[in-house]
């Protein structure tokens, strides 16, 4: 009575869908990570509207040249992460390492240099509790950092041990791949959205 | 979907490396947009503007979603409304601060009784 | 077509740890989210329990001796309830009852265990992800539980944690109080419920069987998709407002603390400008879609009771459909009709009581559809259709009383009353948990192979039917009275109470009673369990949907055939058919045959 349990969907596409399932599951994912981020930067709107003055990012101390480059190293994760997937759709698999290799060292410094802001604002005082503005800084680029860590785990695990799958369920693999780096695009979009509201927006 | 041909493919890289020209371009704009002095409401928006058109190539393009399927669509469309519905409607119940000519949804003039104004 | 497909071992060969405890199997993971959730229910219930001697017999002392030594000196001085604990009490009761307790059973146990049964798959699309889901809501529990015993004890500002109280009770930066220990336990509760809702959603439309077309789904699926999307979109928001508050507790911040605060004589010392509407925006736009997670499931289950116990099909299952569509949609418009006291102004109340009004309408049109379903039926008594009819008319007094909270001006003078109190409770506990006790004797022998003791049914209903009322009913005439919720004394030093104070204790004896009437249910599912009589039939009901094509209990994998559907859900007393049923995976008879009617 015991039967091996086969999930169908899991790596072709239901024809009426077009889908396969897991593709469905990180985008309903994303979909709540996008009511996350909104709820913060719902904040960030009542918190400022709210405010008798509200400091432009750079002149309370935040640094745009590191900022910047952050953006521009998410950005490049973000297309050797694709690049990494398309390797994989020709049947390149050391391309796909090369890629994805790169995608997380990427990630790794984006990380390094978000811990260098953050040590520079401590060394001189300035906490989350410094002001309202801290306050919702540190929490929107913290929460995303939790998000590029996580990121940067699930990554480092299908470049490495998981990376096995390749040998015997190569199309299962490259959907996790896809699947990842559709992720891996919706942490970067975050950025792209944070960098301006946090660092660039004029005060008032 | 198991055999993609190299051109495929092929093609799809070259519309990768353009959208991240697109990309590293706007953001060099976005930065240098922010040193001229255009007000904060023209600021913010076109801080958000080019923003969105960022994030709407990496969706479109690295995600994919320009070739999606409906479904997608519906759920992402749907979430969406729910992000309006709930930075919008936030936003206008600042009321609270009846009396202070505060934030963009100030209490005009001459609709607060006289023993509340300041 | 993939050839490789994942060696699992044969499942009756796994060790127990795996079979029973770390399962993968939604059947298993199902049953695990019940058994957790009834016991979280029970305790929660018993906290009411303690809170209605002290709302009856204010400032006497608790008579019973082991209990007062059990809960020490500082909990209950000389006997007496502490106000503090009273809070305690409070809070914790609401958080354990709704997100302990009746989200994982309506969603966690039923959606798990009867969803890809119903619609005829072999597990959950993500089962791994399944087991996840239950383990970490379990930790959630955990440390929801263990939040009592730290210093200050639990969370006490309320299930809604309102700053700034709830940011300066008690003032300490550490994690090991109460209510950061909620906030923490809240964050376990969210990632399980977003996690179990990703599974359910992509379970629904990805793995149907054939020819499940959408509009022949049970209507219990539909509403479990909509729990699924509300569950998914709404929790983020209230996960980024309990980190803000943690932050505000635990590193200074003050999003939820307005400049120039004082404590106890003292500016606080923190940067100021924040909002404390802010987490109130926050919060309920969780909370309000939060309710119809409560009653969907709920609505789900009564439908496919009454369709099986009045031999018909429901009436209006487009009906049903849409307005389960829609109320789930306009539940992320309405938040703010919890705030309208909060100085919004009059456009922003009066939008949101304009759609609050509009809300009512797919929720009564469902109601009816279900009161209309009756109506020409053959109807069947059992137990679990006593408890699907007393949801009928108890969802209706709650749904009802709900109208005045819902008009901005008549909320004026109910809001934060016992009148409040009296309308959720209709809805969650004659409501909904009647719902789930119908639930729970339909589906208990598919489940378990016996069927619960009939006559022990009826005693728990009629006895729980008669005190849910002797409990709920005066708290609308305190609350208009105006006596306000979560007063320590219930109302003794109102002068304007005086001559409704004597209902604390009619509603205390009803509750007192209520707990003894639900240990004729626990005795009841205990016995049964382990000498009940066993079921002769997979299908004892004789119902049409699919959970009941497969043997009993089922098997890992669920179906001994991959079933194909070739009709709508509730199909009975089909003209000219043999038997007054026609489950959904049975081929049709002969071509051109009455049952083969074409409808989609």
């Amino acid at each position: 009575m015991s039967t091996a349990i086969e999930i169908p969907y899991n790596s072709t596409e239901r024809p009426d869908t077009g889908l396969y399932n897991a593709k469905l599951g990180v985008w309903l994912f994303l979909a709540s990570e996008v009511m996350l981020f909104g709820a913060l930067f719902s904040t960030y709107v009542l918190l400022r509207t709210g405010a008798d003055t509200w400091e432009n990012g750079a002149k309370i101390g935040l640094s745009i040249p590191l900022a910047t480059i952050n953006t521009l190293v998410l950005i490049i994760s973000s297309v050797t992460m694709v690049m990494s997937w398309a390797s994989l759709k020709i049947k390149n698999f050391s391309r796909y390492k090369l890629y994805m290799g790169v995608t997380i060292l990427c990630g790794a410094i984006f990380l390094v240099i978000k811990g260098f802001e953050y040590a520079h604002k401590f060394e001189n005082g300035i906490w989350p509790s410094t002001s309202t503005f801290m306050a919702i800084y540190f929490t929107m680029t913290g929460l995303h950092g939790l998000h590029v860590i996580g990121g940067l785990i699930v990554n480092s695990y299908l470049w490495g041990p998981g990376s096995k799958m390749w040998k015997t369920d190569p199309e299962r693999f490259t959907n996790r791949i896809e699947v990842a780096g559709l992720y891996w695009h919706f942490v970067d979009l975050v950025w792209i959205f944070l960098f301006p509201t946090l660092y660039l927006l004029p005060g008032k | 979907m198991s055999d993609t041909h190299h051109e495929d493919v092929q093609s799809h890289v070259k519309t990768y490396i353009k959208v991240f020209v697109a990309l590293a371009v706007g953001t060099l704009v976005t930065v240098l947009a922010s040193n001229i002095h255009l007000g904060i409401v023209l600021g913010i928006i076109v801080a958000l503007v080019i923003a969105t058109v960022k994030g709407s190539l990496v969706a479109g393009f690295f995600m994919h979603l320009s070739a999606e399927r409906k479904i997608i669509y519906w759920v992402l469309v749907l979430t969406a409304v729910f992000v309006v519905v709930m930075v919008g409607l936030i936003m206008f119940t600042r009321q609270d601060q009846q009396g202070r000519q505060q934030g963009i949804f100030a209490v005009p003039q001459g609709h607060v009784p006289a023993h509340l104004a300041e | 077509m993939t050839e490789a497909h994942h060696h699992e071992e044969h499942h009756d060969e796994l060790p127990f740890w795996r079979h029973y405890i770390f399962s993968t199997d939604h059947k298993i993971i199902g049953i695990q989210y019940g058994l957790t959730a009834l016991v979280f229910l029970f305790f929660g219930f018993c906290l009411m329990l303690l809170m209605r001697w002290q709302l009856a017999y204010p400032g006497k002392p608790l008579p019973i001796a082991f209990l007062t030594k059990m809960l020490g000196e500082s909990r209950m001085p000389g006997g007496v309830m502490a106000p503090e604990f009273y809070n305690q009490l409070g809070a914790m009761h609401g958080t354990i009852m709704v997100f302990l307790g009746v989200v994982p059973l309506a969603v966690g146990a039923f959606g798990n265990y009867l969803v890809p049964l119903q619609i005829g798959a072999q597990d959950m699309a993500f089962p791994k992800l399944n087991m996840s889901s239950y383990w970490v809501y379990f930790i959630g529990g955990v440390v929801m539980f263990c939040s009592f015993f730290v210093s200050g004890g639990s969370a006490q500002s309320g299930w809604t944690s309102y700053p700034p109280l709830s940011v300066i009770t008690p003032q300490s930066h550490s994690l090991f109080t109460g209510q950061s220990l909620w906030l923490t336990g809240m964050v376990f509760l969210i990632t399980s419920s977003l996690l179990g809702s990703v599974n359910t959603i992509t379970t629904i439309i990805q793995l149907r069987a054939k020819g499940l077309m959408w509009m022949r789904l049970p209507f219990f699926v539909w509403a479990q998709l909509v729990t699924g999307f509300l569950l998914l979109l709404a929790f983020p928001p209230l996960e980024a407002a309990g980190v803000m508050q943690l932050m505000d507790r635990m590193a200074g911040t003050s999003f939820f603390l307005p400049t120039g605060l004082v404590v106890g004589g003292k500016a606080l010392n923190v940067s100021g400008g924040g909002s404390a509407l802010l987490w109130q925006h926050l919060f309920w736009f969780l909370a309000h879609p939060e309710v119809y997670v409560l009653i969907l499931p709920a609505m789900g289950i009564v439908a496919e009771v009454i369709a099986n116990n009045t031999r018909k099909p429901l009436w209006g299952y487009k009906s049903l459909v849409y307005s389960v569509i829609f109320l789930g949609f306009m539940s992320f418009v309405v938040w703010a009709h919890h705030m309208f006291l909060t100085g919004m102004g009059t456009a922003i109340n009066a939008f949101f009581q304009t759609t609050t009004m509009i809300i009512s309408i797919p929720s009564i049109i469902i109601l009816t559809a279900l009161i209309l379903s009756l109506w020409g039926g053959s109807i069947r008594f059992n137990v679990p259709m006593l408890f699907a009819l007393a949801f009928l008319p108890m969802f209706g007094i709650g749904g009802l009383t709900g109208l005045p909270l819902g008009l901005a001006s008549a909320d004026i003078h109910l809001h934060d009353t016992y009148y409040v109190i009296g309308h959720f409770h209709y809805v969650v506990a004659p409501g909904t948990l009647f719902a789930l006790f119908a639930g729970i004797y339909y589906w208990f022998p598919k489940v378990s192979g016996k069927q619960l003791n009939e006559f022990l049914g009826k005693l728990h209903f009629w006895g729980s039917l008669v005190f849910m009322n002797g409990i709920f009913m005066p708290m609308f005439i305190v609350g208009m009275a105006g006596v306000s919720r979560r007063l320590y004394d219930g109302g003794t030093s109102y002068l304007h109470a005086q001559n409704v104070l004597y209902l604390n204790k009619v509603m205390s004896h009803s509750a007192w009673g209520l707990g003894i009437i639900q240990l004729i249910f626990i005795v009841n599912f205990f016995w049964t369990l382990f000498a009940g009589r066993k079921v002769t039939s997979d299908n004892p009901w004789e119902a049409t949907t699919l959970e009941w094509a497969t043997p009993t209990p089922p098997p890992h994998g669920n179906f001994l055939k991959v079933p194909e559907v070739y009709r709508g859900p509730y199909e009975y007393s089909v003209p000219g058919a043999e038997k007054d049923f026609l489950p959904q995976n049975e081929p049709d008879k002969k071509p051109g045959d009455l049952n083969n009617r074409g409808k989609k």
